[in-house]
Parts: structure tokens; sequence; C-alpha cells
């Protein structure tokens, strides 16, 4: 598996605070790998790292090979690196059509973003029968929809997703999961899950790192993760007889 | 009547191309552009200029001047008010009103201060329809209204880049991930907005016939309330505004006169801002995120001041200066002692409720007024009427404000704007004349008239000013009212009425503005209106910014280095603005605590 | 898994008190919410929302982001104003007062990532949740809820503050007094920065700062929304210790929290929402076994977890919902 997204002993500060810890992980090419933390363990900052939105002051971030630690986030996106921010944040007062054009901002070439649009219609009927509607009435699932397609409509290579479960009803949540994995799947685009739930993220990753205070304290396996005693109780919070039960049953 | 509302409409439309450029601003960058303002005037003096001076015919002219505009408006963007929005939005907004000044005293510099005759490029009254006579002039205006309106919203919904303006306003941090510059898009609404106003400017000349580098702000205020009115960062809301407030202002003044007409537009604004917060198309937040006071100035600490600082400064105040200085020295220092009280005064708006009115000058106003009418009408002693001006300035400017203390963010700050400036309006209406013949105070029948004996009173009033603003910081109350200024929300869930003490704090602040202009009255003996200007306004703000916007000593600082040395330099009063707008851009951008304040 | 055991030790000896609580709420309540509603741009953020809490009882509020937990704290503190339903205190209508007034009438409150008042230090964060407590530095403060009559006790603040009065200053003997008494229950971590202004302070002291302004209230009931948020496992613990230590006081708390560890140990009750409703409510170890609860919030997707039989047969009809309603979206394949 060659690393298409690789961060080398990155370190973030804000002010005097440090909220990354010189973290390390990888992302291969078409892997779903999912990212768990509590709040404010440094996962929302690891993503706005890898998006450009925040200046490592230390460290590498690779993106296929290349060194892009001090690329412009319009630079990554255009490299292939899209992301679907923490609560969608699709645009509003803009039709669902205008939204998946925003996605394209970075692209010039008029006939793929008509043909990627296309496609996307019909991978999200759902999209297709909105077009005309503003984001901001769509409902929560259809805007986690929108904000995927907003995504892949700059043909990325990695998608970077913030709690896309977020606020969303177990419902949705097991829908979303799907999609995620249907994306990755038909698309072969690698994705980055940053999730607080780690049970949801890890159903659908293959690895996982565990970040606690800004450093990276468990990586593993999604099996051997989600099996491990220690997360259970320590990371995930879960009701300690859940964890209890997981490990007799494993 | 009809001929009312089609003078409204003309008028409504050159609000509208302003507004429109505000809103476009606000929206994308989430700060206030007083900057706008300044392109009114600037695009009305360099169409005038290009036309008259250097030749040129009107339709070469225009674009000349939109072009010059909307560079003016990328380097405002690009070395102001970009650096600062990031963090400091309201520290941003100070910095274009602090612009604003700056532009518009240059171009007086440049081009001179009275106002010039614009050239009648095009016809004036070459139609009539029944009794109503209009021109192509007219016509052209409302056509090239409609024309850039038109190309506006068609770029904004189909345009990549129009889009893109678009996607930033309503997400700016969304709109960054999916790869587009935010910093680029801010720029070009920058341009846009500079051009339209440049635009607005050419056509207030053509329509009022004359042009005039400080008219801008006239305008500049009413298009804003538009802007206002319709809801911040909505274009529509800034059209729709426009329109509404030409016509309101045109009935207005067929009905009250012209002189009713900024206190119209201004309780116009106070109403709205009232009733709906945000604006008619606009959104408030229901709690904020985050406190949205004025609390970017309150960090940092204070440098520690040896105790043995405050005699010694006292010693110096109060004999070396008499003994060394002059008459000229004295009256100067006397000036810089009524600014200091003023600000010293407002520091606890400023500093502790994190309120940052931009409308002093009304109660300074207030004061003065008060107290020379006591003295020359009622014929008071003048240190009865000194602290009673304070009570009257402080017992108004609390009544007019008081609907406006659970306005949020920005909007307070253009609402006490709003009510600075319809207080000297309303005073201009009442006594348009000004007052003369004000009494020197005097002791026991003796008229102190030397500038020594003026000195010295006003030292004790600053002293007293100081040791009562020291005595509330130190209080429960000052704890509070500071509570207030650094997070509204959970100071209201501590149970602290957020609202009456930021009324309080005004109300304190208005009393010493109010002292401050009953001083100023006796030291002038003659005062009119056009002293009290919205200048005034911004150099309080200035000179609490400068030392601390906490520290009530900082004022004293803020005051000697802006009143004593623009004096003792001789600057020039355009210049004079000048330095204000930029150590105000400087010590926003560098120091934002103020000089007397370590970094933190 | 010894350590799990002994966490979940507390909240099992806790089991017979709650029952007492739990009847002890519904004859007279501390705070009684009937039929809450708030909507947002015509989401049901709260939507009929009913429950108690009985004096000296703890109650937690779980639930999913976005169920409703916050808002619901946001509608008792007056934050923000319901659109239909009824809150009382001690059998007193609240649901129209503003949030100072019913802070005054004894429910204080922290926010979801803390918000202390950064340019105050801590101290003087403290005192200013005192505030509503004070009388000799607050005259006439009865008339502070009525129109224009309220200057008299504002003016009355001024004047006690530049010149005092000597019940003033035995009152601010006594406010520093107290500062100090509630800055001592974090002597470990606060005490040494008491006078440092609170935006120097770490995370986790900005929020036992906000815990300790919100405690000088002496609020009858104190509202918590995720104090523990952003905090690690040492902190948690440490913010568990004061909360058992709060509930042996017999304050009455509101909490909102994430971790389950943390809220089973010390609630009397827990209520769960979900989609702005109450999905569940009852004792810690009843709710926790709950299907609908398993369901909405302890999660259900567990195909590569140790699924558990009642995981399993809550979550397997759940597992087919959404395919059979939204067909456009899955395919019905299943990757786990």
């Amino acid at each position: 598996m060659s690393a298409l997204l690789e961060l080398d002993d990155v370190h973030v500060y804000y002010g005097p605070f440090h909220a990354l810890r010189g973290n390390t992980l990888t992302v291969g090419e078409g892997e779903i790998v999912s990212l768990l933390g509590g709040n404010a363990s440094g996962k929302s900052t690891t993503m706005k790292t890898i998006l450009g939105l925040v200046k490592p002051k230390g460290g590498t971030v690779r993106f296929d090979g290349r060194d892009v630690t001090h690329a412009s986030t319009r630079q990554r996106v255009v490299a292939g690196i899209a992301s679907v921010p923490e609560a969608r944040r699709v645009f509003p007062q803009m039709t669902v059509d205008e939204n998946l054009l925003a996605g394209a901002f970075t692209r010039k070439d008029r006939a793929g973003i008509q043909e990627d649009l296309e496609r996307i219609r019909e991978h999200f009927p759902r999209l297709a029968e909105r077009r005309r509607q503003e984001a901001g009435t769509l409902s929560g699932g259809e805007q986690q929809m929108l904000a995927f397609g907003r995504a892949l409509m700059s043909r990325p290579r990695l998608i970077c997703m913030d709690e896309p479960t977020m606020g969303l009803s177990p419902k949705l949540v097991d829908q979303v999961l799907d999609e995620i994995a249907r994306i990755n799947r038909e698309l072969g685009v690698a994705v980055l899950l940053v999730e607080q739930q780690a049970e949801l993220a890890l159903s659908i990753a293959s690895r996982g790192y565990v970040l606690a205070s800004g450093e990276i304290v468990l990586q593993g396996g999604s099996r051997e993760l989600l099996d491990d005693p220690e997360i259970q109780v320590a990371y995930l919070g879960k009701a300690t007889d859940t964890a209890a039960e997981s490990d007799t049953t494993a | 009547m009809l001929d009312t509302l089609i003078a409204g409409l003309l008028r409504g439309n050159i609000y509208a191309l302003g507004a429109v450029g505000i809103s476009l601003v606000f929206g994308v960058m989430n700060v206030v552009n007083f900057a706008q303002f300044s392109f009114f005037g600037l695009g009305a003096m360099l169409a005038w200029f290009g036309i008259v001076k250097l030749g040129l015919p009107f339709w070469l002219a225009l674009p000349l001047v939109l072009v010059m505009c909307a560079g003016f408006g990328l380097l405002t963007n690009v070395a102001v008010v970009r650096p600062l929005a990031k963090y400091l939005p309201l520290a941003a907004m100070l910095s274009t009103f602090a612009v604003s000044q700056i532009l518009d005293n240059a171009s007086q510099v440049a081009f001179g201060a009275n106002f010039r005759a614009f050239p009648k490029v095009l016809p004036t009254s070459n139609f009539r329809v029944g009794n109503l006579a209009f021109g192509t002039s007219d016509l052209v205006m409302l056509g090239i209204t409609i024309v850039v309106m038109v190309t506006m919203s068609l770029f904004l919904k189909y345009g990549r880049i129009g889009r893109a303006i678009r996607a930033t306003s309503q997400d700016q941090e969304a709109a960054l991930q999916v790869g587009i510059p935010v910093a680029g898009v801010q720029h070009v609404s920058f341009v846009i907005a500079s051009a339209l106003g440049g635009l607005a400017g050419v056509f207030i000349a053509l329509y009022v016939g004359v042009a005039n580098p400080s008219s801008g702000l006239e305008t500049g205020l009413v298009a804003f309330v538009a802007a206002t009115l319709g809801g911040l960062g909505s274009l529509v809301g800034a059209v729709i505004g426009g329109f509404v407030l030409g016509v309101l202002e045109a009935f207005g003044i067929h009905f009250f006169g012209d002189t009713a007409r900024e206190i119209i537009v201004f309780a116009v604004l106070i109403i709205v801002l009232i009733v709906r917060p945000g604006g008619l198309l606009g959104r408030v937040p229901l709690i904020s995120s985050e406190p949205l006071t004025g609390t970017f100035l309150g960090r940092g600490r204070p440098f520690r001041i040896p105790k043995w600082v405050w005699p010694i400064a006292l010693v110096i105040a109060a004999v070396v200066v008499p003994l060394v200085g002059g008459d000229y020295v004295l009256t100067t220092g006397t000036q810089v002692l009524i600014y200091a009280t003023i600000g010293a005064g407002f520091t606890l708006t400023a500093g502790q409720a994190g309120v940052l009115a931009l409308g002093q000058a009304g109660p300074i106003a207030i004061g003065a007024y008060s107290s020379a009418l006591l003295t020359t009408v009622v014929h008071l002693p003048f240190w009865v009427a000194l602290p009673v001006s304070g009570l009257i300035a402080a017992i108004i400017a609390s009544i007019l404000s008081s609907p406006i203390w659970g306005v949020k963010g920005h909007y307070i700050s253009i609402a006490t704007l709003g009510v600075g400036t319809v207080i000297v309006a309303v005073i201009q209406l009442v006594f348009p004349q000004g007052i003369y013949g004000i009494p020197f105070p005097d002791w026991f029948g003796t008229p102190l008239t030397s500038p020594l004996a003026y000195y010295l009173i006003d030292l004790g009033v600053l002293v007293i000013t100081l040791v009562v603003m020291w005595r509330i910081r130190r209080s429960h109350l000052g704890k509070v009212i500071a509570s207030v200024g650094s997070d509204e929300t959970a100071a209201v869930a501590s149970g602290v009425r957020a609202r009456d003490y930021k009324a309080l704090a005004f109300a304190v602040s208005a009393f010493f503005a109010g002292v401050g202009g009953s001083l100023l009255a006796h030291q002038y003996t003659y005062i009119d209106p056009t002293i009290f200007t919205t200048l005034m306004s911004l150099l309080v703000v200035t000179i609490v910014i400068m030392g601390g916007v906490n520290l009530p000593y900082g004022a004293v600082l803020g005051s000697i280095v802006l009143i004593g040395a623009m004096e003792l330099l001789r600057f020039t009063p355009e210049l004079r603005i000048i330095v204000y707008g930029l150590v105000l851009i400087l010590v926003v951008r560098f120091r934002p605590g103020g000089l007397l304040v370590r970094n933190s | 898994m010894s350590e799990n055991t002994a966490a979940g030790a507390p909240a099992s000896g806790e089991t017979s008190v709650e029952v007492d609580a739990a009847t002890a709420a519904t004859s007279d309540a501390l705070l009684s919410v009937e039929g809450l509603e708030r909507h947002f741009d015509g989401v049901r953020a709260v939507d009929g929302v009913s429950f108690t809490v009985a004096p000296h009882e703890v109650v937690s509020i779980i639930g999913p982001n976005g169920s409703g937990k916050t808002t619901t704290l946001n509608l008792v503190s007056g934050a923000l104003r319901a659109g239909a339903g009824t809150i009382s205190l001690e059998g007193r209508r609240i649901d129209h007062a503003d949030p100072a007034r019913i802070a005054e009438e004894g429910v204080a409150r922290t926010f979801q990532n803390g918000r202390v008042f950064a340019t105050l230090s801590v101290r003087d964060n403290v005192e200013v949740g005192l505030h509503s407590t004070l009388t000799a530095s607050r005259p006439f403060r009865r008339l502070s809820r009525l129109f224009l009559l309220r200057w008299i006790p504002l003016l009355g603040e001024l004047f006690i503050a530049i010149i005092g009065t000597p019940a003033s200053r035995r009152e601010q003997k006594q406010i520093d007094a107290r500062v100090e008494s509630e800055v001592q229950r974090f002597e470990a971590r606060l005490g040494p920065r008491r006078d440092d202004p609170a935006y120097s302070l770490s995370y986790a002291n900005r929020r036992r700062t906000e815990i300790a302004r919100a405690l000088a209230l002496q609020p009858k009931l104190l509202l918590l929304d995720e104090p523990t948020a952003g905090m690690n496992q040492s902190e948690t613990a440490e913010v568990l210790e004061q909360l058992l230590q709060l509930k042996a006081d017999g304050q009455a708390i509101l909490l909102v929290e994430h971790k389950l560890d943390l809220v089973m140990t010390v609630s009397d009750r827990v209520i769960v929402m979900d989609g702005g409703r109450i999905i569940a409510e009852g004792a810690p170890q009843t709710v926790r076994h709950d299907p609908a609860v398993i369901e909405a919030y302890l999660g259900r997707r567990r195909g590569l977890g140790g699924a558990t039989d009642d995981v399993v047969a809550s979550a397997a009809p759940a597992d087919e919902t959404p395919a059979a309603t939204t067909g456009d979206a899955a395919t019905g394949e299943d990757e786990a």
C-alpha cells in the first residue's frame, strides 16, 4: 500500500498552546482510516493541518509523495484533498447545484465539471431531485449527502471528513456510514474519518488512530482497536459493562 | 407628492449603491467598513478634478474614478482591514473608521476643503411630466444603477467568482475548505464595493451639483444605515434599505425641512435595531457562540506603575508645568486635561463594559450647551453649572440610548454612533446659531480669566475623575461591569443584569463627557454645533485605545500625545486627523491592549 | 477489567438511593418541566419534554449530539425562551423570567465550552458569581426589575462603589472570605492562580473557575453542560470527585454529559434524549439496558466489535429500517 497522505512529526501551536505534539500518521491510496478522540483531543486540528487551514510549526505533510506542508488550501484541493467539514456546513442560501459547483471552484474544465455534476446526481438521486432547492432547507441527512457531493466535485483522491455523523439520528448515521463506504469502494477515494464515536468509525475503517491531548496514543487495525479494553474504557467512554462484554465475546 | 417620491427614489438609488458595497464587504469579512464613506466624497472629488481640472469628458472620467476608488479600496483591505479582520473584527471596524478619516482629510489636503460646483455634464431638467421636471442626468443615473444592479446580481448568481463571494459570505470556513481563496474573494469584494462607492459619489455630485471632500460622511452614514436597515450582509436588503431611506428622507425633508434629515435617518436605524436587531433581512444568532463585545482590547496585563510615579506626576502637572510653561502651554495643557477627563470616564464604557461607543461627541455637546445655557440664561455660577451639566448629559444620553443596550456586536457601536449624531443634529436644530459670551469661572466674584487658573481647575476635575474611576474599578460594581464586557451571556447567567450595567457605565461616561463639554465651553467662551463632530467622537475613542482602553490613567497618556503633542507640534487640523487615524490603526494593529499594556 | 468493575461499583451502590429520589421527585419537585418545546427554523430541537428534579437530586441528560440536551439546559436557564411548555422552580413559574432573574431564583449554570470572564482574575470571576446574593452592596435591589425605578439600585451601587457604607465594607469582607472558600474548593489547581486573569488559565482550570463561579451563587439547582468536555482521564476523575462531593453536600444538579462512566456513577436518575424527545428515563442501570437507548445512543453498529446479546437483539431490526426507508441511498450492501 503506497501512502497517499503522510504526516510526519507534526507540531501545531495555538499561541502557547501545544495542540499537536509530534503526530505521525499515514493514509494509503483508497483506504478508510479513522482518527478518533474526544473533544479538544486534537483531531480537528489534525484535519485542519492536512487541509492547510492551520500551519504546523514543525514536521511535514506529504501528499502523493509531494511536500505540501506550506501549500495553500487551494493548492491542496487542486492536488486532490477534499473535505467534508464538521457539521456539514453546506452553503445554506445557495441551491444544491450551486453548492456542488462551489465544490468545483478549483477546476476550470467545464465539460468535466458538468460530467461530474451528472455523476453525482446519479450517485445521490435525492440531490438531483432537489437541485434548485436552497441547501439550508434540506434535512440533515440530505445536507450530509450534499457535503459529500460537494467534496467529490473537486475530483479528490482523499476526503477528510470531520465527524460526519454528528447530530444525525441513529438511522441516518447508519446511512451516512454506508455512503462513505460506498464512495470509497466505488470511486476508490481514500477517506480520513474523524470521529468521536469510535465504534461507528471503526466499523467501516480498516485502521484507526486514537488521539488524546494532541498526541496519538494508540493505533492499529480496526478490530485490534475495538477489542482493546483500554480504549473501550479509557477513551471511548462507553459504559463499563459493554466494554466488558465486548471483551469477552471477542 | 409624486415629485417627492421621485426625489426620494433618486436619492435612494444612490444610497442603495453605497449600501450594497457596505453589505458586500460585511458579508465576506464580517467587518463594518466605514471606509466606504470616504469613497463617496473621493469619487465626487476625483470626478470633479478629472472633468474640471484635466478637462476630461465625463464618460472617460467616470471609469477612471471607479478604477482609482477600486485601487484605494484594495489598498485599504490589504494594508488595514484584512490583517485585523481575521482575529479582531471590531478592531478592524475601528480601523476602517480611521481610514475613512484619513482618506477624507487627505482628499481635503489635496483638493481643498471648500465646496466646488460640479459641472453640469448632462441636462438636469429637460423633461417634464405634469409639473414634475427631471433630466437626462437623472435618467442616466437611474439607468446606470439598474444596469449595475442587474449585472451584479447576474455575476453573483452565475459567475464563478460571484458564487465564490456568496459561498464565502455564507460560510467562510467551508469556502476555504472547498479551495476558494478567501483572501482573493475579499479583495475582489472590496474592489467592487469601493468602485460602487465611487460611483455613488459621482452620482451625488451630479444630483446635488456640488462636490466636497467631506460630503462623503453625510451620505456615507445614510448608506450605512440603509445597509444596516436591510440587514448587513444581505444585498437585496441593502437595495431595499437604500430606497426605503431615500423615500423616507425625501418625505421627511418635505414635511419637516432639511435639518430633520439626520434625525429621521438615525431614528429609523435605532427603531429597526430594536425591533429587528439584525435588520430587515439579516439574522442574529440567538446565543452568541463567543463574546461579541469589545474584549479584544482588554487582554494583556497593564504595566505595573510604581506608587511613587503618582505623586511625581501630580507635582509635575500641578507645579512644574504652571511654573515652566507659558500661557500657550497652559492653554494646551487645559485641552489635554479636559480630554483626559472625558477619556478617563469613557474607559468605563469602552474598557470595562466593552461597548465601543462611537458617539461621545453627543454627551460632550449636551454638557457644553447645558453649561452655556445655565450660566448665560439662568445665571448659575460655573461651579454649579459644571456638575449639573454632567448630570444633564448623563440623563439625556441615557434616555436616548436606553433602547440600544439589548443590541449586540457591531450593531451596538453603530447605534451609539447614531445616538451621538442625533444629539448633535437636534442641538443644531434648536440652536443653529451657537452661543456666545459663555462666562469664565469666578472665585467669590473674581473672574478667573488667566489660563493658569483654568488649568488648575481642570487639573482638579481630572484628579477627582481618576479617583472616582479608580474607586469604581476596585469595587464589586467595577467587577460586575467588567464581567459584562468580558462575556455578556455568562454574566447574565450569573445573575448580572447586563443591559442595566451597560447603561450605568454609559451614564457614568456620559457624565464625565458632559463635565468635559462644560469645561470646553467655558474655555472657548463660544460654542456652535460644528465643534461636536464625528471626528471628536473618533478622537475620544483614539485617546482611550492608545493608552489602554481599560485604564483610566491610560486616557491621560493618550490625551497628552494626541492633543498635547499635536498642538505643540503645530500640526494643521487636517494633518492631525490623519495622524489620529494612523495612530489608531497602528495601535490597534500592533498593541491592541494600548501602549501601557503588555501584549499577551 | 478489574478497573472497570471498580469504577462501576459506586454506581450500583447508589441504586437504593435512586429509588427514593425518584419517588420523591414526583411529589414536591425542585425543578419541574412540563411539555417544553423549542423550534429553530422548523427543526424541533426540543419537542415536548417533561421531567422533574427533586431537591438534592442529581439528574443527568444524555443523548447523541443534536438531541436537544443543551437546548433544554438553555431553556431552563432562560438563555433561550421556550416556544411552549412550563418550567417551575419550587412551584414558581420561571419560563418567562429573564436569565438574570432565574439566576437570582437560584439556578446557576456552566457552559458547554466553558465561559469565564477572560479579563478578570479567578477571584473576580467568582466574586461576580456572588452578585445575586449580595445585599449591602446592592441597596434597593428589589427595585431592579422595575422600569425606570431600576436606576435607584443602580445609582445606589454606584454610590457604594465610590463612597461606600459601613455595611457595604463589612459585606466586602464577607465577599472576600466567600470567594476564598470557593477558590479553596479547587485549591490545588486554582489556588496558585487566584490572581491571574482567566484568559491565561488552562482549559481545565477555566472550567474549574466556571464551576466555582456557579457555586458562588449558592444555587438551589446547578446546571452543568458537559463539565468534562475536553478533559483527559485524570481531570475527568477529578471532576467526578468534585461532583460526588457536591452530591454528598446535597446539591441538586442537572447534568448534561457524554462520559457515561461519570454519568452512571454520579446520577440518581438519567434522562435519555433523542431528536428533541425523551426516549427513556430512570435509574442509571435501567437506562443503560433500555433497548431504545442502546439504539439511539450507546451505538448498535458493532459488526466489528463484540456484539452482546441484547445489543444484537435491538440492533438487528434497526439495521433494516434505514435500508427499507431509504432505498435510494443504501443499495443493501453490508460492509461490516
